[in-house]
């Protein structure tokens, strides 16, 4: 994709293509984040459909502090809030649930049930498309919080600290919401492979 | 503090598995992070519980983006359009 201003560039002078572009980059990745802070899918469109035209809007005073896609989040973020949570937020950050069942362990805490192997089985079927849409209902069936952490860290790339700028989030709230999400979905992938063995 | 739990002793198999994401976001202390890869130089199991994360990361990071239907393609036309329109 191109370079952030140059993008920008487009949008204002009324380049269409620049703009759906845009939406099909990040359309689907900010809806599925608007759901995880509101009661269901239309209002997440309407949500996304609002981000929309508020980028718009909003492109003269973009000034690339932070990049467009930070901005974007960000936007979308802010909206997703005000128009409505879905569930108690103030949900404790650092749940008490381990990153693997504790009847893995044996009393000494050493691997009673080590991790079987899956990395080969796993590797070109996301990339072949046969396992992204259960990765990705993964993802959607992951606690809010960790969803929202995995969502932009894990699936669009971004750093901690954007992460933490999009969501206001502290650093190490960030890195405990990753950890319990990647966690999971580790053992999602082992449980998936288990079964067609 | 969990990672002052353990300075004084071998990680076990169990705290291995809570500190992976410390360790691949670099935030453990080098001391901690000695004992960590102490314990995996010694622990197949944690080893490819190590892999197994760095994997799932991978692999949530090749999800692509769905494609847009035709008609929110035009949707998004039109909203664009429309924005345009207000400019001038």
């Amino acid at each position: 994709m191109d370079s952030d201003a140059e993008l920008v560039r487009r949008l204002r002078s009324g380049d269409e293509h620049a703009f759906t572009g845009l939406v099909e980059r990040y359309h689907q990745p900010m809806l599925q984040l608007a759901a995880s802070f509101v009661p269901n899918l239309a209002v997440a469109e309407e949500v996304v459909q609002d981000t929309w035209l508020a980028v718009l809007r909003g492109l003269d005073g973009f000034e690339g502090r932070s990049s467009l896609k930070t901005w974007l989040f960000r936007i979308l973020v802010n909206r997703a809030r005000t128009t409505g949570s879905k569930e108690q937020r103030s949900v404790p950050v650092a749940d008490p649930e381990p990153a693997v069942d504790q009847s893995r362990f044996d009393g000494a805490g050493g691997w009673a049930d080590p991790p079987e192997h899956w990395i080969e089985a796993a590797e070109g079927r996301v990339e072949a498309g046969k396992l992204a849409h259960r990765v990705r209902a993964w993802i959607d069936d992951l606690p809010a919080r960790q969803r929202e952490v995995v969502l932009l860290r894990d699936v669009e790339g971004m750093s901690s600290e954007e992460v933490c700028t999009v969501l206001s989030l502290t650093e190490g709230n960030q890195r405990v919401l990753l950890h319990r999400g990647r966690s999971r979905l580790r053992q999602l992938f082992e449980d998936e492979f288990r079964e067609v063995r | 503090m969990r990672i002052f739990a353990f300075l004084n002793r071998d990680v076990v198999c169990q705290q291995a598995v809570e500190l992976v994401t410390d360790y691949l976001e670099g935030t453990l202390s080098r001391a901690a992070r000695r004992r960590f890869e102490a314990h995996l130089s010694g622990c197949p199991h944690c080893t490819e519980y190590l892999a197994q994360m760095r994997e799932t990361i991978k692999l949530t990071g090749q999800l692509a983006p769905e494609d847009l239907t035709p008609q929110m393609r035009e949707e998004f036309t039109d909203l664009y359009r429309r924005w345009r329109s207000e400019q001038q």
